[in-house]
């Protein structure tokens, strides 16, 4: 899948890094007792630690801790032991301190790999360089008087995890992918709710290119990207510019830039020249973070099923195809979901009709699974009815609809309307006995060769039958009384 | 009556109230008119009677219903560092002038809440930066002490503490709150004739205290005597979870540690602290410190502390560096003075050039170069390593001894403005105080004698981490030897 751009002097292979931030859930801000509610009213969420008066002092959430570790834990990533909490030193009204508490050369977690699944079903493992602990800033606000600026710092020392991934992206889909796979991976473990559009998480995509098997080539740092969308649309023009870029003679240079969603461009914010001297240096305020083993192995005994783990034994158990499998564990409650419906029923029979009937049902009515008028337990019932031949997957789908407008059991809606299958042999002869006797011009067209007429009269028994009848023995009977 | 209210100590003041002899509406009401009568010393700069007077009589109520805490009615003054509840804190800054705070700091909280009365919030330099009190926005703090020889030159308390010092000087406070970075509590304690202790690391809760630099910062107490500042101390120690490097240790009745018996106790005797162009007097009084330990029977270990030279350089990186980011947040934006400039950086920039005095500016400066990219390792990292070389030393230097003694500070009080033009110079002053603070270990200032100019000379005390009871025990022992003349006594 690695995707190779072509250009005017060959193939260009794209680079790409990202660095996802990640709002911990939690009850309260990283180094504050303050509460995170999204959508508060400005400055409600703010503690005299928040707003950095004189002499006030941060104090870890031991929660954010438990949820660092949880994450790191769900990247397959070492733990790190010991870890140090660092100044990040710039100016802006909406970094109350003057520094943002983060991370720096001790993060709590540090090497991990994930799998990513593409559209073309095929499986890429992802480098996790490190995660580390930061706090947010607050929110400039430009819009509300013509002249000046207003804080809101309700998000000043929210909690946020930043994952910073190897270059090993080699395209805008991987991007989304990653993304995709990051964000599942946080809400399986309920670390980060993932939601893009409140903010919950952003992404930070480092963009170079270069020719196939040369060195990397320099990058540039795109913000402001988010929406998975919004990082394939920022990709695809960044790329585009760098190419043209380097093709037409000129240099990419080291710098960050904004994109900008309604023009649909990114454009420079900083080069490196004008990069912040960040000065990191230790926090004195707060001492080293020392995890035990102990704790550490007491976390990961609470991990839920990972996505990958949990697709692996769909592949297995079940025997389901990588893509359904994908779908599947696209969320937890969604696995949860077919597990249930799959119990005891033929799970890749369960498998198409959880993704091709109930989600695609509820796709279109724009619903979540959790809205579904179908429980997991009735849809079960549905494919048990299908399994031991009291309905026909052709009636199947008009119960399913029954079920899905009324949220009424498979069962109920069968006997109520009279749908059991038909399969008392002498019932079935007698309608192909009628429908035979019904075309002789058809039958004498049959017999002198034109054996795809056998559809015709399957066709013309199955609705003799109301559909009712089993579509197997009316091919079986058809065919003794027809060769 | 008044004067002998004032001129008596804490625990006298304490018995006094306990047996009725006088009402802390009275002693608070004594010290209220002290302050009044000597406002020329610029200790104080706010003061806050009415607030004092409220909670005399408020102690006076508990006093008699039985309920009497640790310091019950105790009229003491607090360093404008640390953050009280509905009263200007200014950290003696322009850019704090007018600042109030919606919040207590824990230490004086923790003298409220055992029945300590505040008469008021006392001068010093400008966040906690400078050794002789000139720095602050306020002006200068004056010497209660004169040369004897009649020049009635103004002479400085020392710094940063220096309004602290001067007020329990001249008997306008019982005892005061200060802080120590580098000696901010023993040099201006030496200074003014008094006895001033700065805990080990940890010990007292820097909740509330405007930070200078973090990993230094301590609070402390001043106070006349020893007694007094033991109990002082005790009540503002104790963990605090507020405060990260908080120690969760329990706190000892300080003041029982004064038994005056030191006999076969192990004192110190640093060879690298007898630095060159120190005046005479200094070891003279040094000397004498050491014979009078002696005759308690102590027993003297020379011992020697190799990187103590590397202390002041390693200091003036390390606080800097801290205090650059520290005061980062004095920016304009949500308290404190704002100058409105032509766009944002405009405005951080006048509001931070009137806001801080030159001092402040001077090691934001130094912090900012210290911590820059490619200079880092060259200072911070390194500054850093020495840190521990110098917190090692003590550790060895303990195992052949149980306490330190040294002088205070290489000089007594100088003249106002004397060494201002050169900062280098007034860097000394911390020589002997810095290296204990960069180790974290506690030490205490004891006023021993006088110069030839009739200037108090202080000696310190400096023990293991949290064994303040020996330092104290051993600041008894030498203020029973000393019998040192306290002004207008």
């Amino acid at each position: 899948m690695s995707a190779l751009v072509k250009g005017e002097t060959g193939e260009w292979e794209i680079v790409i890094g990202l660095e996802i931030h990640a709002q911990i859930i939690a009850n309260s801000k990283l180094f504050s007792g303050s509460a995170t509610d999204f959508g508060a009213e400005p400055n409600t969420q703010v503690s005299m630690v928040d707003a950095a008066m004189p002499g006030m002092l941060p104090v870890l959430n031991e929660k954010c801790v438990e949820q660092a570790v949880r994450t790191g834990l769900g990247l397959n990533a070492e733990i790190m032991r010991t870890s140090i909490f660092a100044r990040k030193n710039y100016f802006y009204p909406d970094l109350p301190q003057g520094y943002q508490i983060s991370q720096f050369e001790d993060p709590i977690v540090g090497k991990g790999v994930i799998e990513i699944d593409l559209p073309d079903g095929t499986v890429k493992e992802i480098g996790i360089t490190r995660l580390h602990l930061e706090q947010d800033a607050g929110k400039s606000v430009h819009d509300q008087h013509p002249k000046k600026s207003f804080v809101d710092l309700n998000r000043s020392g929210c909690a946020l995890m930043e994952i910073v991934s190897e270059p090993d992206i080699r395209g805008p889909e991987e991007a989304v992918a990653y993304i995709s796979k990051i964000r599942m991976i946080l809400r399986y473990l309920e670390t980060c709710n993932g939601n893009m559009d409140e903010g919950s998480m952003r992404a930070d995509v480092n963009v170079s290119v270069r020719k196939p098997g040369d060195e990397l080539g320099t990058r540039a740092e795109i913000k402001n990207v988010n929406s998975l969308k919004a990082v394939h649309q920022a990709i695809d023009f960044e790329v585009e510019r760098q190419i043209e870029l380097i093709e037409d003679g000129g240099e990419v240079v080291q710098e960050t830039r904004l994109w900008d969603p309604a023009k649909n461009e990114t454009r420079s914010m900083r080069s490196k020249e004008e990069a912040h001297d960040y000065r990191y240096f230790p926090d004195p305020d707060l001492l080293p973070l020392v995890l035990e083993e102990k704790y550490i192995e007491d976390i990961k005994a609470t991990l839920p099923e990972l996505p990958d783990q949990k697709k692996h034994r769909f592949m297995g158990d079940y025997s389901l195809n990588l893509y359904d499998a994908s779908i599947l564990i696209a969320e937890r409650s969604r696995a949860e979901f077919f597990e249930t419906v799959a119990n005891d029923n033929d799970a890749k029979l369960a498998a198409n009709w959880v993704i091709n009937e109930l989600l695609g049902a509820l796709n279109k009515d724009e619903k979540k699974l959790e809205q579904s008028p179908i429980s997991a337990k009735n849809l079960g019932g549905l494919i048990a009815l299908i399994s031991d031949n009291t309905i026909s997957g052709k009636i199947a789908k008009d119960v399913f609809a029954e079920m899905y407008a009324s949220g009424k059991e498979a069962n109920a809606i069968v006997e109520e309307k009279g749908l059991k299958q038909v399969t008392d042999t002498g019932a079935i002869e007698k309608i192909v006995d009628e429908v035979i006797a019904e075309n002789p011009d058809n039958l004498a067209k049959y017999k002198n060769g034109k054996v795809q007429l056998l559809g015709f009269f399957v066709g013309q028994v199955m609705k003799k039958s109301q559909g009712k009848a089993n579509p197997k023995m009316v091919n079986d009977i058809l065919k003794g009384k027809l060769d | 009556m008044t004067s002998n209210l004032t001129h008596q100590s804490l625990a006298s003041a304490l018995e006094g109230l306990e047996k009725g002899d006088f009402t802390s509406v009275e002693l608070t009401q004594a010290h209220i008119s002290a302050i009044e009568a000597t406002r020329d010393l610029n200790a104080f700069i706010t003061e806050t009677p009415e607030i004092a007077l409220k909670q005399a009589a408020n102690s006076d109520e508990r006093r008699a219903s039985g309920k009497a805490g640790l310091l019950e009615g105790i009229p003491i003054a607090v360093k404008d560092l640390f953050c009280t509840k509905g009263v200007q804190t200014t950290a003696a800054s322009h850019i704090l002038e007018g600042f109030i705070p919606q919040y207590e700091s824990t230490t004086t909280q923790n003298l409220w809440d055992d029945g300590a009365v505040m008469l008021g919030k006392v001068n010093l330099d400008q966040f906690a930066m400078g050794s002789a009190n000139t720095t602050s926005y306020f002006g200068n703090v004056i010497n209660p002490w004169k040369k004897r020889d009649g020049s009635n030159e103004q002479l400085v308390p020392g710094g940063s503490s220096g309004g602290s010092a001067a007020s329990v000087a001249a008997y306008t406070s019982m005892a005061a709150t200060g802080t120590d970075t580098g000696g901010s509590i023993r040099q201006p304690a030496s200074f003014c004739g008094i006895t001033g202790i700065k805990p080990t690391y940890g010990r007292c809760s820097r909740w509330g205290v405007v930070a200078f630099a973090s990993s230094l910062d301590q609070p402390g107490a001043f106070a006349r005597d020893v007694r007094d500042s033991a109990l002082l101390l005790e009540s503002m120690s104790g963990f605090d979870p507020k405060d990260s490097t908080s120690a969760d240790m329990p706190v000892p009745h300080f003041a029982g540690a004064l038994t005056g018996d030191i006999k076969g106790l192990k004192v110190g005797v640093p060879k690298e602290y007898r630095v060159d162009g120190m005046p005479e007097e200094i070891e003279k009084i040094w000397q004498q410190g050491i014979e009078w330990l002696k005759s308690a029977g102590a027993e003297i270990v020379d011992v020697s502390l190799p990187h103590t030279k590397y202390a002041l350089p390693t200091y003036y990186i390390i606080a800097p560096a801290e205090c650059s980011s520290n005061l980062a947040r004095y920016d304009g934006v949500r308290y404190g003075l704002r100058v409105e400039g032509e766009d944002l950086t405009d405005s951080y920039e006048k509001t931070r050039a009137e806001g801080f005095g030159d001092e402040v500016k001077r090691r934001i400066m130094i912090g900012t170069y210290a911590l820059s990219s490619g200079y880092y390792d060259a200072y911070y990292i390194k500054a850093q390593k020495v840190r521990r070389l110098i917190s090692n030393d003590f550790t060895d230097a303990y195992k052949k001894c149980d306490v330190l003694l040294t002088p205070t500070a290489p000089s007594a009080a100088f003249v106002i403005g004397e060494n201002d033009d050169d900062p280098i110079k007034m860097y000394l002053n911390d020589v002997f105080t810095v290296p204990s603070s960069l180790a974290g270990l506690p030490a205490m200032s004891v006023p021993a004698g006088l110069d030839k100019d009739g200037l108090p000379l202080g000696l310190q005390i400096i023990g293991r981490a949290w064994d303040e009871e020996t330092v104290l025990r051993v600041g008894g022992v030498l203020e029973t030897a000393a019998q040192f003349p306290f002004l207008n006594k």
